[in-house]
């Protein structure tokens, strides 16, 4: 447990003070998904966004995460320039997992923690805290849909930064997992970081809710 | 290892590994190199006046192979989204991209370029300068080809929707290629289609990622 | 014409502009190409290439209208990029049609008038070579846009296709005239150029002028029935939802 309580010791000075949502609304395919959406999340806080199918729970993530334009409204992430918050102060984990079914678990850890920022010791204590360990030699391919959502998970943590976007991350994990995800959101928010999550069940932490409304 | 090179490192390796990497390319080629003389008849005048020619245009189709998986992959699984949350720019992550591509099939096809091209009749001394072409060719090919690649990202019919764009993008350098293999087999002066060539695949180099990253970011968005 | 995408932009006006403006400029066409026609058709023989010249007055300026339309395109592009304007996506998405038409018009007439002039429909000329690839341009880039279910999405990746191709096509005019220079065997006789007699000058001008306004009028009631589309298309969007 001790290793586990040095993986959120290392936000460094550089992180997201605080997430601000004002008046936002998205056009997709030339329907208006929603509008007037506005939040504020600090660190230590965790907000759960939930919605019908459709609603725009995800294109809200990815507007945040800077990957889809706002049609009005803005997001700011406290005195941190956005270019700057996207690119080293927030973790998005999607539907898609980013991960390569040819390659071995630990080539795509170690590159994506490496991409985020994070070092080789940070690779196994990731890999411990998700239990992946015994994982690592194989391809992506052979990993359990549970087991690739960890997999995705464990970047997280193997590259600290404060602001996680994280969508349906629960939905493939079993029971286990869903209670021990939460322990790791927990901590992380304990150590000062902040999580926005589409979900259709609760959140396993202690969370604000925030319903997008089509 | 940075964070750069740990990406051209992985970009290399997943080109190697895609669609059978260099060795279905390099098959490509050389059952190209092998067709062409069964259509055109085995006499060797006939053969030799074309071989630099066809080597170099067999070259400018392979290296359009495996282009169609450059950005694909990496949008279906949800890799592009997590190479963009990064502080390195997203024309350089492209730029890296490509440069793998180009490692992993350009590279090798410049290998076999000669070797086609001697096989089909070609001088051996021809030799040097078509690997010259072939790679520096290959560097264009790649790095416009990957404009072709990111464009149809999202499209239907990525694989055709990516050799349509390509290959009007390709005119300028198989023609300084071939223009200077052509010039090198008749005996004139070569150099200025080489340098022409080479400043073709310089300013792809410079361009290109800068309209990959536009419009990686039009099919993410 | 600085003046105009700032003035046309605005939706209402450009409606309310094209309305008078695109039957005008199809009568202008329309009256240009008879003048330009009926000179042409009475101009005397060419002493070299007899009636076959009298293709020139089709072909000449059809060529021209392939370069012209492309620049039309680019530019709408370059607008619906910068500004992620609706209108100058429409007006891109209209001229590529056109463009395509008149290059094709301008293949097979170099076609035709190759025949007689060469004994051969197609030899690779600098000229046609360059028409030929423009060609291919824009048939790149309207299957581009047709392969996208996203409009918003088919229109900017149009946009960025359009402008690389524009930084392309002259690189590929000088390569082909590069290649030309190297097999000169291969062809080469010059059409048009400064020399020619002003009997063929004047109607192959007028021409022009005619071809340049039927574009100008197809264009507009192109990017009118675009926007008409459009505004059906959301308003089924806007009855789907109540």
């Amino acid at each position: 447990m001790r290793r586990r309580a040095t993986l959120f010791k290392r936000l460094g000075d550089s992180v997201i003070e605080q997430l601000l949502l004002r008046g936002c609304a998205i056009r997709r395919g030339g329907r208006l998904l929603f509008e007037g959406v506005d939040l504020s999340l600090r660190r230590g806080e965790a907000c759960a966004l939930t919605g019908p199918n459709g609603s725009g729970k995800t294109s809200l993530l990815r507007a945040v995460a800077g990957l889809v334009r706002l049609e009005a409204g803005e997001v700011a992430f406290g005195d941190l320039d956005s270019a700057e918050a996207r690119g080293e102060g927030l973790h998005f984990v999607g539907h898609a997992d980013g991960l390569k079914s040819s390659r071995t678990a630990r080539e795509e850890l170690a590159f994506w923690t490496r991409w985020g920022g994070g070092t080789d010791g940070a690779v196994r204590e990731a890999a411990e805290a998700l239990d992946l360990v015994r994982l690592l030699d194989l391809e992506v391919r052979r990993l359990s849909a549970g087991q690739r959502r960890r997999l995705a998970l464990s970047r997280l943590l193997a590259a600290p930064r404060a602001l996680w976007l994280l969508d349906e991350p629960l939905s493939p994990l079993d029971a286990r997992w869903r209670e021990g995800f939460g322990v790791l959101m927990a901590r992380h928010l304990e150590s000062g970081g902040m999580i926005l999550a589409a979900v259709h069940d609760p959140l396993p932490v202690a969370a604000k809710s925030l319903e997008i409304i089509g | 290892m940075s964070r750069l090179s740990a990406l051209l490192v992985r970009e290399t390796a997943l080109a190697w590994g895609r669609g059978g990497g260099p060795l279905v390319t390099v098959g490509f080629y050389a059952g190209v190199a092998t067709l062409l003389p069964l259509a055109i008849g085995p006499e060797p005048e006939r053969l030799a006046a074309i071989a630099p020619g066809a080597a170099w245009v067999a070259l400018a189709l392979a290296s359009l192979l495996s282009l169609d998986r450059l950005f694909e992959r990496d949008y279906e699984d949800g890799a592009l989204d997590l190479l963009t949350l990064s502080p390195t720019p997203l024309e350089l992550t492209c730029f890296l991209k490509c440069l793998g591509q180009w490692l992993a099939t350009g590279a090798p096809l410049a290998l076999a370029a000669p070797i086609a091209a001697i096989a089909l009749g070609a001088k051996p001394d021809l030799a040097p300068l078509i690997f010259a072409c072939a790679l520096l060719g290959g560097l264009a090919f790649a790095f416009t080809g990957g404009i072709g690649a990111a464009l149809s990202l999202g499209a239907r019919r990525g694989g055709l929707l990516t050799a349509v764009i390509v290959l009007p993008l390709f005119v300028p350098p198989v023609i300084f290629g071939g223009g200077a293999l052509d010039a090198f087999a008749s005996g004139l002066p070569w150099s200025s289609g080489l340098a022409l060539l080479g400043a073709y695949a310089a300013m792809s180099v410079a361009i290109g990622p800068l309209a990959m990253a536009a419009a990686c970011r039009n099919a993410l968005s | 014409m600085n003046w105009a995408p700032a003035f046309l932009s605005n939706p209402e006006r450009f409606m309310a502009f094209s309305r008078w403006a695109a039957p005008m400029f199809g009568v202008i066409a329309a009256i240009l190409a008879a003048v330009g026609l009926y000179l042409g058709f009475t101009a005397p023989e060419d002493y070299q290439q007899g009636q076959t010249v009298r293709i020139m007055f089709i072909h000449v300026p059809a060529a021209y209208m392939a370069s012209f339309v492309y620049v039309c395109l680019g530019g709408a592009s370059f607008l619906s990029l910068i500004f992620r304007h609706a209108l100058a996506d429409a007006a891109a998405q209209a001229a590529a049609p056109l463009g395509a038409g008149f290059t094709l018009l301008a293949l097979v007439t170099g076609a035709l008038w190759g025949r007689p002039m060469w004994g051969a429909f197609w030899v690779w000329d600098a000229r046609l070579t360059s028409v030929l690839v423009l060609f291919l341009l824009y048939v790149a880039y309207i299957a581009l846009r047709a392969s996208m279910d996203d409009e918003v999405k088919a229109a900017r990746a149009g946009a960025i296709l359009a402008l690389v191709g524009a930084i392309n096509l002259p690189i590929v005019h000088y390569s082909v005239d590069w290649w030309n220079t190297l097999h000169q065997g291969a062809s080469v006789f010059k059409r048009g150029g400064s020399s020619l007699a002003p009997v063929f000058l004047q109607p192959l001008l007028i021409m022009a002028l005619a071809y340049t306004s039927a574009f100008g009028s197809l264009w507009l009631v192109g990017i009118r029935g675009e926007v008409w589309r459009r505004r059906a298309e959301a308003a089924a969007l806007r009855a789907a939802r109540s």
